[in-house]
């Protein structure tokens, strides 16, 4: 029982960093319908921007360890934000019209670049960082311990989602963001500025992406200019799963996968949990290709 | 930036206008703020490992110089879409002249000075000679397609004289080693860009795990000569059913799935098997993967070693030549030359035939197809099933011609690189896909020199290609077949 909920804590949390991942893939999929292959890197580059921000403020003596995570924070969603602006302003914007394999293959260069680039320029041994927050919460007279960062990112989180949610629901941003997902055509005629909207979509997906790159910087103490690719390929089998399109599909998918990963880790072994990944993204697409919480998709002829 | 110069051009002549220097300059302020920002993390401060832990190195005048670098690039953009064409010109050029002959602090500074400087100028040129900045995409998409014609075209003639220069190169004084090296590797990607072809380019299904065929093809060879000590004749072509049995088993079930899911779930399992490759290192080695792979011999007839294993006659004894390593090499090119033509010429005849037919009518419209009655899932099963074949002979003649596979061969970016092949060729184009492959494979194999940038220019190569011709370099899509003196329709616009 206590493995289990210490599993479940594990699995939640690193469910929370797919699903901020996932939020970025099925937000781009559902405006402009396609796969921003380089989202991953992104990704990647916030957790880099926080940890460059973590040592920077650290040699400029900002040691009180709240303030130093709130600048690395605010900082990673700010550089990242303007990484994946520009991302979407030159790989993407001048192919929104042309055959669908077009950006796919721009944004798989797109991603390349984006790692050999990283690699360049910060070196292509990962990063070890000793733990910022350590230490435990015990609960049930020490039978299980959560490590304090893994409940800030389950808050952060959260918090994040409820203010995502409200952003989208209830400003006029999220009425644009909404009206261009159903038609952007319809939208631009009636006032809102489509390109704008996609830009700023862009913009949000890369800020919670950042997100979740300091998280894991947090959590497991170690990145490399590697890790964007297999992340984002698990956050999109989120998306999948949650339903592409949907925004709480996305962190609905984000945790189930967690929770998978995190209990075929602790209960069969962990070599194998990537194939139980792709297993049930293979298996989600044929069983029910719409996701947990997607709408059908009609096709038009 | 698109939508400007649009406007400008669709305006006609650009220099009766004044040039509006508070906006120009605001624009490209604006670009060097974002510069700024995108500069100031991951350029200007890098991490460095130090005895005590992570520490950071400050870098400001790399910042400094790229904020510079894309301010002028920016004005001098701005200012050649407002008739200024001439002096931007000249000035470019300078600052492509003064990156080439004076000394540089660094080599990329250098490189981005010249290849800025001289994008510069190319445009600015065109402005003075034709009055517009930038062709518009439909412009540039008419050139092109007259251009991809003419090459279809042309490659009646031209493609029996490349086959015959590569039969002939061996012999040639060019050939030495490393020259037949690269034939080799080229000639791989380009069977394997012609097998994908099949997939991507005539059933328009879009593979991002073709290298798992390639994976299971070289494996097959590997473990069976391994376990059984099959010689390579007897693995080819147990290598290519094996792959294609592979094929058919992934693909049955995803094969309904439409576009992007597709796409992603092959990606899936290509990692599947790299992951599996990975992992069960009882059978596959795991991760140190297997070597002392056996050489193939003369077609069973003769080794090409010096001193020949028991039974076994040596090849340039056979032959009354003198030894030379030489000749394993030559072998192994005309091996994979002779692969990559029967890939070619099975794509070339298979589009004559009812099943060929069938794909490209799914590439175009998988619906009406359906309504047809022709059976979808059998059609796609057959291109991903040949496909896969073809990937897996590739990856046994992989196998051999390395004597060591290990999964780090086979990861995505392999995919990536087969894919960018085809698309970057121009889907359904087989010239495309050789065009593609000297391109890809070749300048970087060029420039080897520049081994850290290499992947950093692909990548940004496969952006600014697509940027620049979103349908592929050499796409071309005539149908096939056309009724008896019936005109291929005028350009059919897009594909799917």
């Amino acid at each position: 029982m206590d493995y289990f909920l210490q599993q479940l804590i594990n699995g939640l949390s690193l469910g929370a960093i797919y699903g901020l991942i996932a939020i970025g893939y099925t937000m781009v999929y559902g405006i402009i319908g396609m796969i921003n292959f380089a989202h991953g890197e992104i990704y990647m580059i916030g957790a880099f921007v926080a940890l460059i921000t973590f040592l920077a403020i650290g040699a400029l003596g900002v040691t009180w360890v709240p303030l130093a995570l709130l600048i690395m924070l605010v900082a990673s969603m700010l550089f990242t934000s303007v990484y994946g602006w520009t991302v979407e302003r030159i790989a993407y914007r001048p192919l929104r019209s042309s055959p669908r394999l077009a950006p796919l293959i721009s944004a798989i260069g797109m991603s390349i670049f984006l790692q050999n680039y990283i690699q360049i320029l910060q070196g292509a041994r990962s990063k070890p960082l000793q733990p910022i927050l350590p230490g435990n919460l015990t609960l049930m007279d020490g039978a299980v311990s959560v490590s304090y960062v893994r409940l800030a990112t389950i808050i952060i989180t959260l918090v994040l989602m409820v203010g995502f949610t409200i952003l989208i629901n209830r400003t006029s941003l999220g009425r644009a963001q909404r009206a261009c997902e159903q038609d952007k055509k319809m939208a631009g005629l009636l006032g809102v500025n489509v390109d704008r909207v996609i830009s700023l979509t862009f913009v949000m997906g890369a800020a919670l992406a950042a997100v979740a790159g300091m998280m894991v910087l947090l959590i497991y103490g170690v990145i490399d200019f590697y890790i964007g690719f297999l992340a984002g390929v698990k956050s999109f089998t989120a998306a999948v799963l949650g339903g592409v399109g949907s925004l709480p599909g996305a962190m609905l998918g984000g945790v189930v996968i967690g929770l998978i990963e995190a209990f075929w880790s602790g209960y069969v072994g962990s070599e194998w949990k990537d194939v139980a990944t792709f297993s049930i993204l293979v298996l989600v697409l044929i069983f029910r290709p719409t996701g947990l919480l997607g709408r059908p998709e009609i096709e038009k002829v | 930036m698109t939508t400007h110069s649009n406007t400008v051009s669709s305006a006609g002549s650009i220099k009766a206008r004044g040039v509006d220097w508070v906006a120009t300059i605001k624009d490209a302020g604006l670009a060097a703020f974002v510069a700024l920002l995108l500069t100031v993390p991951l350029v200007g401060l890098r991490t460095v490992d130090r005895p005590t832990g992570l520490g950071i190195e400050a870098r400001p005048e790399e910042v400094v110089a790229s904020i510079l670098l894309v301010f002028l690039g920016r004005l001098g953009l701005g200012l050649i879409r407002q008739g200024m064409a001439m002096p931007v010109l000249i000035l470019a050029l300078i600052c492509a002249g003064v990156g080439l002959v004076l000394p540089m602090p660094t080599q990329v500074l250098r490189l981005v000075l010249v290849l800025g400087g001289g994008v510069i100028a190319l445009r600015a040129a065109m402005t003075v000679a034709t009055g517009r900045s930038k062709l518009s995409q439909a412009d540039r998409d008419r050139r092109m397609d007259r251009i991809a014609a003419k090459v279809q075209h042309a490659s009646k003639y031209i493609g029996p004289v490349a086959v015959a220069f590569a039969v002939v190169l061996p012999f040639t004084p060019l050939a030495d080693r490393m020259i037949l090296d690269i034939g080799i590797l080229l000639l791989t990607y380009i069977m394997l860009g012609w097998g994908l072809n099949i997939v991507v380019g005539l059933a328009g299904l879009l593979d991002l795990g073709y290298v798992a065929f390639y994976a299971v093809g070289a494996y097959s060879y590997a473990l069976l000569a391994h376990y059984f000590g099959l010689s390579f004749w007897v693995c080819l072509p147990l290598a290519g059913l094996l792959a294609a049995c592979s094929g058919v088993l992934l693909g049955f079930p995803v094969l309904r799935l439409r576009g992007d899911y597709f796409a992603i779930v092959t990606l899936g399992f290509g990692e599947i098997i790299r992951i599996i490759l990975v992992n069960w290192y009882q059978f596959t080695g795991g991760p140190n993967g297997i070597s002392g792979i056996p050489r193939p011999s003369f077609f069973g007839i003769a080794d090409f070693s010096r001193t020949p294993a028991e039974g076994m006659a040596a090849f340039h004894e056979l032959f009354g030549l003198e030894f030379s390593p030489l000749h394993r090499i030559v072998f192994l090119y005309y091996l994979i030359l002779a692969l990559a033509l029967v890939v070619n010429l099975f794509t070339l005849r298979v589009r004559k035939l009812p099943l060929g037919r069938a794909w490209e009518a799914l590439r175009e419209d998988d619906i009406a197809c359906a309504s047809l009655g022709i059976n979808r899932t059998n059609m796609k099963l057959a291109a991903f099933a040949i496909a896969a074949m073809f990937g897996g002979f590739a990856g046994s003649f992989f196998a051999t011609r390395q004597g060591f596979i290990s999964p780090e061969s086979f990861t995505f970016i392999e995919s990536a690189i087969i894919l960018a092949i085809v698309v970057l060729g121009g889907m359904g184009s087989q010239i495309g896909v050789v065009v593609a492959t000297l391109l890809v494979i070749g300048l970087p194999e060029a420039f080897r020199e520049l081994a850290d940038y290499r992947m950093l220019a692909f990548g940004a190569g496969m952006v600014v290609i697509m940027l620049w011709r979103p349908r592929g370099l050499l796409a071309h899509r005539d149908p096939t077949i056309l009724l008896h003196g019936g005109k291929p329709p005028a350009a059919t616009g897009a594909a799917k």
